[in-house]
């Protein structure tokens, strides 16, 4: 998390020195009007970021309602921790830096002052709109929706949402009192997320735990794939049922929009033949590798029942491999679309899926028996500041997935040709399959020599 | 059944369990106390394989447990919450845990039928995910699903806590039958000296790690045990 934490700090920090100049050199506009034309979307993007990541403070708040504190306090502190915390400071590291240009590039001090006020007063906004949105579904996906339908008008040149929206932001800087409406906004936001919280701040109202109303289901279907259904059947209802598990489904739609990047020819960097192969893996792959590098930890909360019934390692194994398959198989399928842009980029999602069950499949699953992070299923919060999913060792063990399916792309297209480089590149994935018994083994083993070390480090967080 | 040899513990704190010798014989219902931290549920993990132990070795029906694994199948227990899968409703828990075990779904339905009036309407046909069952009834839930595929062996931590006064004296009665009519070795903790005599044929009593009573149950044991514990 920390590492995520600099991480972001770093790249916004550089960011904001560095906009300026890249715009004026490289678009050839002029850098203030085309920062005040994104904030809309910068405005929206925030928020969604913290619907998904701001941890609520309303979990911790239970045990001071026991103490001699009056409610007052209690929501004040409550809302005044979301104040503090890091996703609002982390603005600061883009905007600071982006207004000392601005002034050393001689626009007034006053009224850059002034309009970092007004950002100051929207983010605050944000803040505050995310206490009483968070955790309501609805509301979330109409803002993704907006988002999605406004950036495509966009392209498309129907309607330029920020046309409108830049003159609004531009004010703050061209009439600078006008900063104070902002601030005074976030002001009453702060109300109503007082009165709001106030009001539901008893046991049986805000702080309930909603209880999701369960069906039993047995999936009789699933009883085709013999002893295994048992696995199946369960790791079926481990992702519909939870919120951690829903994120990874959600990312991994994402991940199939992914390839848009290099195939619309939008990112000038991503324009070498082999960069068809890294989209391919990852337009088939999304779920593959987010759900795949946390097998066993999706089943941490209840390990020590694992381990003391007689499961049958392999079916177990097989039943994650299962899932990765079928979902790399259904991805490839949705992402037909990409014949649009002709028929090497849809060739790139096959091969590129046709690797992934071969070979990478092993490869995630191997590598996820060593991370030992218990998973909370009950939050979506941390599933991407969660310090074990993006740290060194899951990064290592992703470049061998990645680069050397593009290495036999390069030798075979630079050689013969594309179609040689497809060719090669499925073959490596059809030779994977011949080890799939020999690296269930493998993985098998592994669990079991780690297995005290794994008990003992999911217990850390249950 | 089971037999303990040498067995210790330890952390880099310390010694936490240390047992020379300990024979279960098979049926016997063994109860086990002690004050927190004694080593109650450090014991059971040992029995379970879920820790391993510093030295020495735990026997069940002559199968070493951190050796070969051949004891899972007789073997069963419910220990805390992590022994339940929380998104699932609890027939589907007990479907699970019921194929794990070589059971069919009309194996389990007829076991849980005998313990209709243990779930007293609370379990079954609920419509929730055991995640938002209340603990007592998730306890519930564990217990009877340690019941499940006829174990031989069945380990059940503080089972007695949480439990509402007619759950418990339900539970002592399904103990008591599974030891003394199935031949079942049943091996329970508690803090509920009461119960646990009640319950055991056998009661020891653990402090710090060590065994310092090791008592057949009799008329009088209720009485030592509350001296022992009241410090006399």
């Amino acid at each position: 998390m920390i590492f995520g934490a600099l991480w972001m700090i770093a790249s916004f920090s550089i960011l904001g020195f560095g906009v300026y100049f890249m715009i004026e050199d490289v678009l050839k506009m002029e850098p203030f009007q085309v920062v005040n034309q994104v904030l809309i979307y910068y405005m929206v993007f925030d928020l969604v970021f913290r619907y998904f990541l701001q941890k609520m403070p309303v979990m911790n708040i239970k045990p001071l309602m026991y103490l001699p504190i009056k409610r007052k306090e209690i929501v004040n502190f409550a809302i005044g921790k979301t104040m503090i915390s890091f996703f609002n400071v982390l603005h600061a590291f883009f905007f600071i830096p982006f207004s000392i240009v601005l002034i050393m590039k001689g626009f007034p001090v006053l009224q850059v002052l002034a309009w970092n006020l007004a950002i100051l007063g929207w983010i605050y906004c944000n803040n505050f709109l995310n206490i009483f949105v968070n955790n309501k579904d609805v509301v979330f996906f109409a803002v993704i929706g907006f988002i999605v339908v406004m950036i495509g008008l966009q392209y498309y040149g129907i309607f330029d949402i920020t046309q409108f929206t830049y003159p609004i932001f531009n004010s703050f800087y061209a009439v600078p009192y006008l900063a104070f409406i902002p601030v005074v906004l976030a002001g009453v936001f702060y109300k109503i997320a007082f009165t709001y919280f106030k009001k539901n701040l008893y046991l049986d109202a805000g702080l309930s735990v909603k209880h999701d109303i369960a069906e039993t289901q047995d999936y009789t279907w699933l009883n085709r794939f013999g002893s295994m259904s048992t696995f199946l059947k369960n790791d079926i209802k481990l992702l519909r049922r939870n919120k951690r598990s829903k994120t990874t489904l959600l990312m991994s739609v994402l991940f199939i929009f992914y390839g848009l990047l290099f195939f619309t020819g939008s990112v000038e960097a991503y324009d070498g033949p082999f960069w068809r192969i890294f989209a391919g893996i990852f337009i088939s792959g999304g779920f593959l590798f987010t759900f795949g590098q946390f097998v066993p930890s999706w089943d941490s909360a209840y390990y020590p029942l694992m381990m003391s019934q007689n499961i049958r390692y392999k079916e177990y194994i097989a039943s994650k491999w299962y899932l990765m398959v079928i979902a790399t198989i259904i991805s490839t399928i949705i992402s037909v679309f990409y014949l649009y842009w002709g028929w090497q980029a849809y060739a790139a999602v096959v091969v590129g899926a046709i690797y992934n069950i071969g070979v990478n499949s092993h490869l995630v699953l191997w590598g996820g028996a060593y991370i030992k992070t218990p998973i909370d299923l009950t939050t979506s919060k941390k599933a991407f500041g969660d310090k074990q999913a993006f740290n060194a060792k899951t990064l290592l063990l992703t470049i061998p997935k990645l680069l050397l399916p593009m290495v036999i792309y390069a030798v075979g297209h630079f050689t013969l040709g594309e179609v040689f480089g497809f060719a090669l590149v499925a073959i490596a994935g059809l030779t994977g399959f011949l080890f799939k018994n020999k690296v269930f083994d493998i993985i098998e083993k592994v669990y079991k020599s780690e297995k005290y070390k794994t008990l003992a480090a999911y217990k850390q967080n249950n | 059944m089971i037999t303990v040899s040498n067995l210790s513990k330890s952390y880099n704190a310390g010694p936490v369990l240390n047992i020379e010798n300990l024979d279960i014989p098979k049926g016997q219902s063994f109860g086990l106390v002690g004050n927190n931290g004694a080593g109650k549920t450090t014991f059971f993990s040992l029995l379970l394989d879920l820790i391993q132990p510093t030295t020495g070795f735990i026997k069940s029906k002559d199968i070493q447990v951190n050796e070969s694994e051949d004891w899972k199948p007789f073997t069963s227990a419910y220990i805390d919450e992590t022994f339940l899968i929380g998104y699932l409703t609890p027939e589907e828990y007990f479907y699970f845990i019921g194929e794990l075990r070589g059971q069919n779904k009309a194996d389990v339905d007829a076991l849980l039928k005998q313990f209709e009036d243990f779930f007293h309407g609370e379990i079954l046909n609920q419509k929730k995910y055991l995640r938002d069952l209340s603990k007592g009834n998730q306890k519930k839930v564990g217990i009877i699903a340690a019941l499940i595929g006829n174990p031989e062996v069945i380990i059940l931590d503080e089972p007695f806590a949480n439990l509402d006064p007619t759950t418990q004296i339900r539970l002592k009665q399904i103990i008591k039958n599974l030891a003394g009519q199935q031949g079942v070795t049943v091996l329970v903790s508690s803090h509920d000296l009461m119960h646990v005599t009640e319950v055991s044929d056998r009661i020891v009593v653990l402090e710090k790690g060590e065994v310092i009573k090791d008592l057949a149950t009799s008329a009088a044991t209720l009485k030592e045990l509350e001296a022992h514990f009241a410090g006399e």
